[in-house]
């Protein structure tokens, strides 16, 4: 017991080393040994942890000593401060801001500190659900932040008009890791407040790096958005411990629900709002103004996984509730709205960024709904989104280097470019919609355990999920298009090799890997699920070695093909991308695909979701008693 | 075992079947357009004299997509023989029918990416009500198990009318027949030449042909379940089926995408998921 409790502190600790070493280090080549070193021993750690220490039930520490309590409340007022001081510039007129710190902390401080908060001993805790967020956010983090390194040498190089900061973003990075970390293994909600916070402060420094005018506005968008959520967990604080008595998260949640549902809820209004599922999808989409890998982070192992994590603590308390379907729906109807949405963007970035909000609405939905099974697709969703959309982000940021541009129609026959990235790229998009990858397998879980339900809930999966194939699709066949002999640009990549094969490895590992994860930490966690069916094994197994063998085809030489030129309708001139029109002139002909703007455009869709959202939420706090 | 028997069937048979019921669509279609038509055999007639021809392609990728493509259609079918789970039949057939989608986008060529993208809206329109029959047939039988569902031993179409309907209305975007015949037809028109498979030729469409075959046997299987308490009468109804899909081919001319998605939504949300909605209430109360 004690081992594990030094595998949590050094987990929970640690990033906080190299976060100072890297403020302090302004050599690129030290920065670049001390971020190898720390991300590897971070990945270590959470490797150690999940080798060492699987729980089932749950496993409490206690810590007597006062000292660490006191800390978080003297980090609590720093943290307060920090806000105050990066809203220094802002206009008064948008007082707000700093106002919704100021409240909240001046309330829980005071809390705190005139003793209301109820005495507990049971600070950290570690069950199966943290040791694989711990190891999503070891493994994903750290390739990440190894790519950081590369991507930021070109990023500058790129742009020298933006002051050269780097050390102060990868030191972000491991302040975004100690904080995360923190969330995961806090057990009392006012530690999982303090991190929570930070890895708001966070996002807010990483959005606003470059300093531009979009990236400023951005970047103070998601700070009282964030903020937002944050009052809400503080008042969850303030009602758990006056009204319920404790701030002991297993307490709470062991309680009668009639008692402990407001702060529940209040927590999982957090949760939402981290997450960026509507009302609050705005802050995310404007994060892609940062450098990507901020992006990648942001999208996969940090932040957003914060928010589906604490709705997913909570969703005992919502299970079978009339709020816990609210939630639930907020989650479906930023599933279907985000998809449709996603389907009218020609940016890369945007599309992503509308897939995870999509994504997490499935979590959303399934942890609001609360049975076993979906909390078990819940998990398999956690796991097998942040290997993929870290990829894919990893592989656009690539691609906006070398290209100079991150529109889907420019990236036309990149196959014949860049063909490696292209490849790791299909991997990566494969993964987040088709059979068997990891999507589709927790899709399938999700249908399966929805299916027993009211079928509304598989109805919004169903719906989502064809849109979300039909954008994937697209973009996928832009991809592929062979468009003849072009100059390749993928020269110049270097250490992000590792980390876009890495992810790439990682993203097709996962599928035959599910199962051992499902019998090991799942299944002690929730039960069993179909999913664990040797059939299902079977059937995913086969369909996984055809999908992996089948394109090594894509290599043999078949001799008795005939090449001809595409039809053209007429006569061909000599360049493909010309024909013969009727007058006798040639013609340019070009392709684009159909972003069906008519109905599915931002000006359509957004404010409807915003407005329905916004009606869930209040019937969400509204049905508390029911 | 005999699991494994239905499926080795299935890959053996389903083309045989497939060409057979193809013929007499095309003598039951040349009879209503009083013509003669040719014999029942044509169409492998026509995939022979296809496998004999030159292998004309734009690369050299672009003809393998279409080996991949039919490998994950015997594969979705085999399982759907072999009585396994009905979603992730469904799932290797999205797998299949995105293969053959990026056959056609590989390949550059503006005809055939105007096909792919309409292959992409019929797969739009027709993927929520594939699924949510699934999800129809769990709700009565309790199992998402092909085998299950058909033991099951109780007329499947009194509890699930609309979802049937609905079904047969998406079916005809899935054979890929009038008034749905977006994405590619057997006749070429004008805006579109043949759509996505402009630019196969020769043994390259006799695959797509055969391809054919394989899914119809497998989408006409999945009719079949609504009947399945009474295999007598599941086939009259499958023939039925075919008949009617016939006639709408025969009395429609092509409608525009919008019409489709629309109208394919329309029904799946109206008589499919007012079908499940009727049932949820009628079982839990």
């Amino acid at each position: 017991m004690g081992l594990h409790m030094n595998w949590i502190l050094f987990l929970i600790l640690f990033p906080l080393l190299p976060a100072v070493l890297l403020l302090f280090f302004r050599s690129v080549s030290i920065q670049k040994w001390i971020v190898l070193v720390a991300s590897a021993l971070v990945c270590a750690g959470s490797i150690g942890l999940a080798v060492t220490c699987t729980q089932a039930k749950g496993q409490y520490f206690p810590i007597t000593s006062d000292i660490f309590n006191k800390l978080i409340v003297a980090g609590d007022i720093v943290l307060a401060l920090v806000f105050l001081y990066v809203c220094r510039r802002l206009p008064l007129k948008r007082y707000w801001i700093p106002l919704l710190a100021i409240v909240q902390y001046a309330a829980v401080v005071w809390f705190d500190l005139s003793g209301r908060v109820p005495e507990t001993t049971h600070y950290i805790f570690v069950d199966n659900l943290s040791v694989i967020m711990a190891l999503v956010i070891g493994i994903v983090g750290s390739i990440i932040a190894v790519y950081t390194i590369g991507y930021m040498e070109h990023y500058h190089k790129k742009h020298p008009e933006i002051p050269d900061r780097r050390g102060k973003f990868i030191a972000t990075t491991f302040l975004f890791f100690f904080a995360m970390y923190g969330i995961i293994f806090s057990n009392t909600i006012t530690w999982i407040y303090f991190f929570w916070e930070i890895t708001t402060l966070c996002s807010f420094i990483m959005i606003g790096y470059s300093r531009t005018k979009e990236a400023v506005h951005n970047s103070f968008r998601a700070l009282w958005m964030l903020l937002v959520g944050g009052l809400a967990f503080a008042a969850a604080i303030l009602y758990a411990s006056s009204i319920c008595g404790s701030v002991d998260l297993r307490q709470l949640l062991a309680m009668d629900k009639s008692v402990v549902m407001l702060p529940i809820l209040l927590m999982s209004f957090a949760g939402i709002n981290k997450a960026a599922q509507f009302p609050f999808a705005k802050w995310l989409l404007g994060a892609m103004v940062a450098p990507t890998p901020s992006s990648a982070l942001l999208h996969s192992s940090t932040m957003v996984k914060a928010g589906v994590y604490i709705v997913l603590r909570c969703a005992p308390v919502l299970h079978d509730t009339a709020a816990g379907a609210m939630v639930a729906l907020v989650g479906g109807l930023s599933f279907v709205a985000a998809s449709a949405l996603a389907v009218s963007q020609r940016d890369a970035k945007l599309v992503l960024a509308y897939s995870t909000i999509g994504n997490l609405g499935m979590i959303i939905l399934c942890a609001g709904i609360g049975s076993h099974l979906t909390l078990w697709a819940a998990v398999l969703l956690i796991i097998f989104h942040a290997l993929a959309k870290a990829l894919m982000f990893l592989c656009v940021g690539t691609v906006e280097q070398m290209t100079g541009s991150r529109d889907i129609e420019k990236m036309h026959g990149l196959i014949t470019r860049m063909p490696l990235l292209t490849i790791i790229m299909l991997v990566g998009i494969a993964g987040m919609f088709l059979a068997p990858f990891g999507m589709l397998i927790s899709k399938w879980a999700v249908i399966e355990a929805l299916a027993t339900r009211n079928p509304a809930f598989p109805v919004i999966v169903i719906f989502g999920g064809s849109l979300m194939l039909f954008f994937w699709m697209k973009w996928m066949g832009k991809l592929i298009a062979v468009t003849g002999p072009q100059p390749r640009q993928d020269e110049g990549i270097g250490i992000e090799w590792f980390a876009l094969t890495g992810l790439a490895v990682l993203t097709t590992l996962a599928v035959p890997l599910y199962p051992f994860v499902g019998i090991h930490m799942i299944e002690p966690l929730y039960g069993f699920s179909p999913m664990l069916n040797w059939n299902v094994i079977w059937i995913v197994g086969i369909m996984l070695g055809l999908i992996l063998i089948l394109p090594l085809g894509f290599f043999i030489h078949w001799k008795n093909l005939v090449h001809v030129e595409p039809y053209l309708c007429g006569a061909n001139v000599t360049d493909t991308h010309q024909f013969m029109g009727s007058l006798g002139s040639a013609r340019d002909w070009s392709f684009r695909n159909c972003y069906i703007d008519k109905y599915f455009s931002e000006e359509k869709l957004f404010r409807g979701a915003l407005v329905g959202s916004i009606v869930l939420l209040i019937l969400m706090f509204s049905m508390e008693k029911l | 075992m005999s699991a494994i028997y239905t499926t080795i069937c299935y890959v053996l048979l389903a083309p045989l079947v497939g060409g057979l019921i193809t013929g007499l669509d095309r003598i039951v279609t040349a009879r209503m357009q009083s013509r003669y038509g040719p014999p029942v055999l044509q169409p492998f007639y026509d995939v022979f004299k296809l496998f004999g021809k030159a292998n004309l392609t734009v690369n050299r990728f672009h003809s393998y997509y279409l080996v991949c493509f039919l490998v994950f259609i015997v594969m979705s079918g085999s399982l759907f023989f072999a009585g396994e789970d009905l979603l992730i039949v469904i799932f290797a057939l999205i797998v299949a029918d995105s293969f053959l989608v990026l056959a056609a986008y590989s390949t550059n060529s503006p005809y055939s990416c105007v096909g792919a993208q309409r292959e992409l809206l019929q797969m739009l329109s027709a993927e929520p009500m594939m699924l949510l029959s699934a999800v129809g047939l769990y709700m009565v039988t309790g199992s998402f198990n092909v085998s299950e569902i058909a033991s099951y031993g109780k007329p499947l179409i009194l509890y699930l009318p609309g979802v049937f309907v609905g079904l047969v209305y998406i079916l005809t975007i899935k054979l890929r027949k009038s008034p749905f015949d977006l994405s590619t037809s057997h006749h070429a028109h004008q805006e579109l030449v043949k759509g996505i498979t402009t630019e196969f030729a020769g043994p390259s469409l006799a695959l797509i042909e055969i391809e054919h075959w394989y899914e119809m046997i497998l989408l006409l299987g999945m009719v079949y379940l609504f009947f399945a308490f009474n295999p007598v009468v599941g086939v009259v109804a499958i023939l039925f089926v075919y008949f009617i899909e016939v006639v709408v081919d025969n009395t429609n001319a092509r409608v525009k995408w919008e019409l489709m998605l629309k109208s394919a939504w329309l029904i799946t949300i109206i008589l499919g998921v007012g079908n499940l909605f009727v049932l949820y209430f009628v079982l839990h109360l």
